[in-house]
């Protein structure tokens, strides 16, 4: 399964809510708001910290570098891809789950 | 409509995780299941996070102007739409039981709902 | 890989356009088939005619309809949804079509992938 979530964890529950809800081999991919659960030095960091070590946990790219979030500020583990990387996401798991 | 004599059943799941009136998620999620009916699909409707709130007894939208549509959920098994999953803590995190609820529902663990979201060929949400 | 798009939310107000159009243009250059884009709930604004967003900015009306124009990709508009908001048949942004919620239900079933954009 691939999950998509779009809001930040300090607005919404989306990510929390998707992480007590993804099971073993699930990818997680953070994307629009969503991103900035990707970044080290805040309160949610070690959440997302402990997720990717269960899970595979992908930042959209171009969302991070729109809010001039800096890619060297991120959570250990957790990958960049850009849209054509979201698209070999998509295709690598039978099915995308969208937490919005 | 060959899609209906393709004989290809999916495992669909409807997640509902907003509350209703609010927004207008939960009534055209509904319109969207009833649709599904027709398809002769594997269809599951997962209540989790505010999505519980759907199915709380006593609705009366009456001063809103807004149509009460949750006697709609009782309806649902004269389509032969029957899975319905509601998440124990997500209940138990607002303050609801299962008497809150105004149709009949399997509770799920969230670990269960999780593994059952995971078995799903096609999640929908909104 | 044949992939089905749902689009939840109109332009502008929320990025679900935007990332959903970037996947789409993204998914067709990879080499895939983006056999229908479903739009719902106010999804369905994005086939609003006589939209005229700023000339500085993007429009997201014109970039559906050439995704739809040159790779031939099927733009639905759910028809109770576009009711209820005023987006009818015969009166849409070019490249949309309206019909039923079965259409949705269709790429579930006929797609290998379906994919979600909302808020």
């Amino acid at each position: 399964m691939l999950h998509t979530v779009n809001k930040s964890p300090f607005e919404k529950n989306a990510l929390e809510s998707c992480l007590s809800h993804a099971v073993e081999g699930a990818s997680i991919l953070l994307i629009e708001d969503g991103v900035y659960a990707a970044l080290g030095g805040t309160s949610t960091a070690a959440r997302m910290a402990e997720a990717a070590k269960r899970f595979k946990v992908f930042v959209l790219g171009p969302d991070l570098a729109a809010r001039g979030m800096d890619a060297g500020r991120l959570v250990e583990g957790v990958g960049i891809v850009d849209y054509e990387g979201f698209v070999d996401l998509v295709a690598e798991h039978p099915t995308s789950q969208a937490w919005l | 409509m060959d899609e209906m004599e393709s004989g290809v059943v999916k495992k669909f799941m409807f997640v509902n995780r907003k509350a209703p009136y609010g927004t207008i998620y939960a009534l055209e999620v509904l319109e969207m299941v009833l649709i599904s009916a027709a398809f002769d699909q594997d269809v599951h409707l997962a209540f989790v996070d505010d999505g519980v709130f759907q199915l709380k007894k006593g609705q009366d939208t009456k001063a809103l102007g807004q149509k009460n549509f949750s006697p709609t959920y009782r309806a649902l098994d004269g389509y032969d739409i029957e899975k319905l999953y509601v998440e124990a803590e997500s209940m138990a995190e607002r303050g609801l039981t299962e008497a809150d609820l105004l149709v009949p529902v399997e509770v799920l663990s969230r670990a269960d709902m999780g593994a059952l979201m995971n078995e799903m060929d096609v999640v929908l949400t909104a | 890989m044949k992939i089905g798009i749902l689009v939840n939310e109109g332009p502008y107000n929320h990025q679900a356009s935007d990332t959903a159009l970037n996947f789409c243009k993204a998914a067709l250059a990879k080499g895939h088939t983006i056999w229908r884009v479903f739009f719902y709930y106010d999804g369905v604004l994005n086939a609003a005619p006589r939209a005229e967003p700023p000339t500085d900015d993007r429009n997201l009306f014109k970039q559906w309809g050439e995704l739809a124009e040159k790779h031939g990709v099927d733009l639905v508009v759910c028809v109770a949804a576009g009711l209820r908001r005023g987006i009818r048949e015969g009166d849409t942004a070019p490249g949309f079509r309206i019909s039923g919620l079965g259409q949705l239900i269709e790429a579930g079933i006929q797609c290998d992938r379906l994919v979600t954009f909302g808020d």
